[in-house]
């Protein structure tokens, strides 16, 4: 028996959201006597997973072929669903993402597996498994018991605080039969903004809204971002409007983060965003309505104009580095 | 074409989450419910297509009868008829068994739904009721467009886009712009009450279940800095906060 992590791979490394999954799975390993397996599909060098080993896994399994590099969902899930059978993994542990979800489904549905997505802690197994997860888009949490042979977690970001050590993985090559309509769906382009962190594994968030006024009011927010290091976001009316892209859309009918740290500017704080955002473990707010329901979500207010206040913010920022 | 879709009977976005019965159940007392918002963005572009090509639609739900009137509205929008799983939707593998079950019997070419519901926010059920009928699915899907028998979709990836095609039958999981939410009008609420709504039984059991529910502990008082002070945050953040 085994606890196997899915271990995403993206331009060649395995995210930060995964590694927090490889370490809360070698957490469950020792909870559940077990060992720990990690699977990583898609195109990687082996310099780049052998990181695994610095969060508690002592093997990587790699699955790499031609047909796995663009990341398709019915190809993943078949391996993923075939590594868990030949190791007897009857605990399936994934980061929660838009990919995880779809491929740990497939694997679900082959398994017959009860799944359980955002999940915030490690089981309880005092009485059977149970595992406390984000519901409501983070605004309550749910107990809940997984009755199945094979269980299947998707944890949110920040679910563990990993200590890293300077193990090394060994890694081991993997192969899975790709069932045939896999290919079925055919990818014919992607469009990717390079170069920057995307939204659900950002650590720093500066985000905007309808206060600053006009998608040509952007720069002083993307200034702040840039000496920050952090990714972009904006509200839903925003993204309605065509100002910023749909992908920027942080909310709860858009992307959920759970950055260290989100900065919003002039948002005011609709209970459909903090539900995208409640998660973040530091919040400031800048806007200039002091009666903005916003603050009361925040750890730190500015009232003030996001135009005066930012720059000021980038300067100190550029100040430190 | 025949099309199935899927709904979900959510609180509304803006209602206050609160729990009863020793925090045991959720307390659904003024708590109006909705057609969960990426299952209406999935309804909306169904319908449009069904206009387009002239198919059927279906709306399928699984919940207890207090979700009817969500599926009168669905009705209303524009479905033909509809299918009502007589059970508490409380696991995610038990809800996709009941679509599959569903979807074998009426071999829909289309099956959409929302791409997670905004209760449990899992995300995984048109993925499994994918495996279970041994055919692809794709989520979260921002564009559809039909061309005979094939799919032209595009889907929202981590910091962008990418565009597929596939062969029908699929399983899709939706969300916004793939259509504008749609109102009822009056001829369609009329005419959704004459509508059929089948109700069944359900198949199989739940793999999961809920024992308790907690709310996330109150925020502390919010820190105000003074606008001409702005500066002073950056050091709070690094000293204090130690975020960045």
């Amino acid at each position: 028996m085994s606890v196997l992590v899915y271990a995403e791979i993206a331009e060649g490394t395995l995210k930060n959201t995964s590694l927090e999954a490889i370490y809360y799975g070698s957490k469950v390993a020792e909870q559940t006597s077990q060992s720990l397996l990690v699977l990583a599909i898609g195109k990687a060098e082996n310099t780049a997973l052998e990181i695994a080993g610095n969060y508690g896994a002592s093997k990587v399994l790699h699955a790499n072929s031609s047909n796995l590099e663009v990341a398709n969902i019915v190809a993943y899930s078949d391996v993923l669903t075939q590594a868990a059978e030949k190791f007897d993994s009857k605990i399936i542990i994934t980061a929660k993402s838009s990919l995880a979800d779809a491929v740990t489904a497939r694997t679900a549905g082959a398994l017959q597996a009860g799944v359980v997505g955002n999940v915030t802690e490690l089981p309880d197994l005092s009485n059977g498994f149970t595992v406390t997860r984000s519901i409501f888009t983070g605004k309550a949490f749910a107990q809940t018991s997984i009755n199945s042979d094979v269980k299947i977690l998707g944890l949110k970001k920040n679910a563990i605080s990993p200590e890293v050590s300077d193990v090394k993985a060994t890694i081991e090559s993997f192969n899975a039969e790709i069932s045939e309509g896999a290919m079925n769906a055919k990818v014919v382009d992607t469009i990717k903004a390079t170069g920057v962190v995307p939204l659900p594994e950002a650590d720093l968030v500066v985000s905007g809204g309808r206060g600053l006024k006009g998608p040509e009011h952007w720069q002083p927010l993307l200034d702040l971002a840039d000496a920050l290091g952090a990714s972009t976001a904006c509200s839903k009316p925003v993204s309605d409007l065509d100002w910023r892209p749909h992908h920027e859309h942080v909310g709860q009918t858009g992307v959920k983060i759970a950055p260290n740290l989100y900065i919003a500017c002039g948002i005011s704080g609709a209970i459909q965003h903090l539900a995208g955002v409640n998660s973040s473990k530091v919040i400031v707010v800048i806007n200039t309505d002091p009666e903005a329901p916003f603050f009361k979500a925040a750890d730190y207010g500015i009232v003030g104009d996001a135009f005066e206040v930012l720059p000021k913010l980038t300067a100190a920022v550029k100040a430190l580095n | 074409m025949k099309i199935l879709v899927c709904i979900s009977s959510v609180p509304d976005t803006t209602a206050k989450i609160s729990f009863s019965d020793n925090n045991t159940s959720f307390n659904k007392e003024g708590v109006a419910l909705i057609i969960g918002p990426y299952d209406d963005y999935a309804l909306a572009r169904a319908v449009e297509l069904k206009e387009e090509s002239g198919g059927t639609l279906t709306v399928l739900n699984v919940g207890t009868s207090e979700t009817e009137p969500q599926i009168r509205k669905a009705l209303a929008i524009g479905a033909d008829d509809a299918i009502r799983v007589d059970a508490e939707p409380t696991d995610s593998f038990f809800v996709a068994e009941q679509i599959a079950h569903i979807a074998k019997e009426g071999n829909y070419d289309l099956i959409m739904m929302g791409r997670e519901t905004t209760d449990y926010n899992s995300g995984v059920v048109h993925g499994i009721v994918g495996q279970i009928l041994g055919i692809p699915s794709l989520s979260p899907v921002m564009e559809l467009t039909i061309e005979g028998n094939t799919a032209k979709i595009s889907r929202e990836i981590e910091g962008g886009k990418e565009k597929l095609e596939a062969s029908l039958p699929l399983v899709l999981g939706c969300q916004e712009p793939i259509a504008e939410w749609k109102i009822a009008n009056m001829r369609g609420i009329m005419s959704a009450r004459k509508k059929p709504l089948n109700v069944v039984p359900p198949v199989g059991e739940a793999l999961t279940s809920v024992t308790n529910y907690s709310m996330p502990p109150e925020k502390g008082a919010c820190k105000m800095i003074p606008a001409e002070e702005a500066e002073a945050l950056i050091e709070l953040l690094r000293k204090e906060a130690k975020v960045i």
